[in-house]
């Protein structure tokens, strides 16, 4: 941010200060997120990602399991920097390989596949999980966690024992468990509800049961956190007045507990990000994240960490992008942190 | 205190016993059994009648749990089908050791840098190593090990040659069952797996020591500290650096929990004869035996760690009590 902005802010403070207008916690936490430049860049770029992982077949040349037939047995070929008249003899964009078309910004794998079309794709992978697996873990995390801390007593005392029993549970191990399951199952077919979700897993690309695999115990922490925040705002006023007037436990709930307590636990919540990202790529590396020949850059990296020595670029390419998406998460948690709770400013 | 222990330590038993039972249940409620493969290598359906007796498969399973646990008992883990000459047990203590060395290593690495560079971050706020050691954490804790592995095997081994590419430099059999013998071979082998491993790991540390022991600073028994004369070394160390190490404390059990998925795909980069590779191969091979013992070392190694961090919790805050 330049000086002129940043004396426009504090403009804008003093005016608001002149006008009395309110300053809500909010606002407040907006203008000091704006304040932390490298917050900002990450959050565009991460918005960017989201842009190209939507639009990917524009950014993509090629669809990401298109082999390159155009050599008598597929070969890998190394980046390739395209030059304007090659540009130009090829179209680049939307030159079926078929015609003979071989140019590959990023070289491609060893089944002759465009390694950047992959790439892209790959994009779809990695943040779907990262809003489903947050999303889910904040739903359910935050449902439990709000009853079990409201209701107290008997209810709170079962919730949390179920929680304490789970949070003994080797996350992975299970999810790796899940997944080997389902794997199986998929191979075999089944009928019924079964054989539905297998379907629709099939047209997500495998997506769906690591969904469901990775969201079955991520919420513990969030459920944990959401009551000790229930916990922590259940004996103020606003709730015994609210209370007072005779309304009813959904509607308190509901209207006012979980609006006062949501903005710190999403926040928590997208601190976890790069963690489930992680989580997909180690599955796909070993073989149990989406199914082949949907692009995961865990599986790119796996795929081809053997052949590192003579092509470097298989493995490096996505590397960097799986670096890049969890290095702008990652800075985009703690500004929003650093936003939401002044005390953590010195992070 | 001793209550306590006690107490989680008994707690720790059914959710032990949940885990074995969910993974006996659900490893054998796979489709495909360990000699039901199908293509060239397929058995004949006889033989594979004889083979699934002989492992007790044919009967039903709350008779074949209740066998594993009485086996467990007495401190066998159960048969192999494919590697038929080893025991579960055999190959546990093949594997064990080389994952807790390259574990141990890696967390005693992750303190050895994390720590000094959060201290130094914390005590020189917004200077130049500050920014630096800020900076090094947020990417050290973005960097997959299964991104760092491949660009420490492309530097270090293929264009320096300066270290081995992969394997493990101790093998079994290990002094006392799992310390290696620390020679030239073994170092040189485990110091890009460690650095792989336990990057994310320091960098964890490094930032929340510099959290914690800048909350610390400011708190107002530093200062009395300070305003009785003591050198500024016994404030840091004696008053400061305990107390901001509590935090600290309580992240070891979750980095217990991630050294488990970072032993995963790094043994499995090295070629390394863990227990993490084995745990994966013995998915698709269906050694019922192997992964649901595994499983339960994991679980124990993850119960006990957790316990472990909370008594160290306690004796760094004695205001903590757990009765």
């Amino acid at each position: 941010m330049t000086t002129e902005t940043t004396s426009l802010d504090q403009l804008s403070d003093e005016f608001q200060a002149f006008t009395g207008k309110p300053r809500s916690p909010m606002s407040d936490a907006i203008r000091e997120f704006r304040r932390n430049k490298v917050a900002v860049g990450s959050m565009i770029f991460v918005g960017i990602v989201f842009i190209v992982a939507i639009f990917a077949p524009v950014f993509a040349p090629y669809h990401f399991a298109l082999q390159n037939t155009s050599f008598a047995r597929a070969k890998i070929l190394e980046p390739y920097i395209i030059t304007t008249d090659r540009y130009e003899e090829c179209h680049w964009k939307g030159t079926p390989l078929d015609f003979g078309c071989t140019v590959f910004i990023a070289g491609s794998d060893a089944l002759g596949r465009d390694l950047w079309s992959r790439v892209v794709y790959g994009t779809r992978v990695s943040l779907a999980v990262a809003l489903v697996a947050s999303s889910v873990s904040l739903l359910i995390g935050l449902a439990y966690g709000t009853l079990s801390g409201y209701f107290g007593g008997r209810v709170d005392e079962i919730m949390m024992r179920i929680v304490d029993f789970l949070y003994a549970v080797p996350v992975l191990v299970l999810i790796i468990l899940m997944q080997v399951y389902f794997k199986a199952l998929t191979r075999q077919g089944a009928e019924g509800f079964a054989g539905l979700l297998i379907r629709w897993n099939q047209a997500m690309g495998g997506m769906l049961f690591l969904f469901i695999a990775m969201g079955a115990l991520n919420w513990i922490g969030m459920a944990r956190l959401a009551r000790g925040q229930v916990l922590s705002q259940k004996k103020k006023e606003y709730i015994e007045a609210a209370k007072s007037i005779g309304s009813s436990d959904t509607r308190i709930i509901f209207k006012h507990l979980i609006p006062n307590i949501i903005g710190p636990l999403v926040v928590i919540e997208t601190l976890a990000i790069p963690g489930y990202i992680f989580t997909e790529a180690a599955l796909s590396f070993i073989g149990l994240g989406v199914d082949p020949p949907t692009p995961s850059w865990g599986a790119m990296i796996s795929e081809s960490t053997q052949g590192i020595r003579s092509n470097p670029h298989l493995v490096l390419i996505p590397g960097a992008a799986l670096t890049l998406l969890t290095l702008a998460f990652n800075f985009m948690g703690d500004g929003l942190r650093d936003a939401i709770d002044p005390r953590s400013h010195n992070r | 205190m001793t209550k306590y222990i006690i107490r989680r330590f008994l707690y720790s038993i059914p959710v032990l016993f949940a885990i074995t039972l969910f993974t006996f249940v659900v490893v054998q409620a796979l489709p495909g059994g360990p000699f039901s493969t199908v293509g060239e290598k397929s058995m004949p359906e006889h033989m594979r009648v004889i083979m699934e007796r002989r492992y007790g498969l044919d009967k039903p399973i709350y008779e074949q749990f209740w066998l594993y646990l009485k086996r467990l008992a007495q401190g066998d883990l159960g048969p192999m089908f494919k590697l038929r000459s080893q025991t579960v047990n055999d190959v546990v203590a093949q594997t064990w050791p080389v994952s807790i060395q390259l574990g141990v290593l890696s967390i005693i690495l992750g303190f050895a840098i994390g720590l000094p560079a959060g201290i130094i971050a914390a005590l020189k706020r917004n200077s130049i190593f500050d920014y630096l050691a800020t900076f090094g954490a947020v990417l050290g804790a973005s960097i997959p090990n299964m991104v760092l592995a491949p660009i420490l095997i492309l530097v270090f081994g293929v264009w320096l040659k300066w270290l081995p590419i992969a394997f493990w430099g101790a093998d079994p059999p290990f002094i006392l069952g799992f310390l290696p013998k620390p020679d030239l071979n073994f170092w040189s082998h485990a110091v890009m797996p460690t650095v792989a491993l336990g990057t994310a790991i320091s960098a964890g540390i490094a930032r929340l020591t510099r959290a914690s022991l800048l909350e610390v600073l400011s708190e107002d028994y530093i200062r009395t500290a300070r305003a009785k004369g003591l050198r500024e070394r016994v404030v840091i160390i004696r008053h400061a650096l305990k107390n901001a190490m509590i935090p600290v404390a309580t992240i070891v059990g979750p980095l217990l929990a991630g050294l488990l998925t970072g032993t995963f795909i790094v043994e499995q980069i090295f070629a390394l004869n863990g227990m993490g590779r084995r745990f994966i191969s013995s998915v698709s091979e269906r050694e019922y035996f192997l992964l649901t013992s595994l499983t339960l070392i994991y679980a124990v190694m993850l119960v006990f760690g957790n316990l472990l961090v909370d008594i160290t919790y306690a004796w760094l805050d004695p205001r903590i009590r757990y009765d």
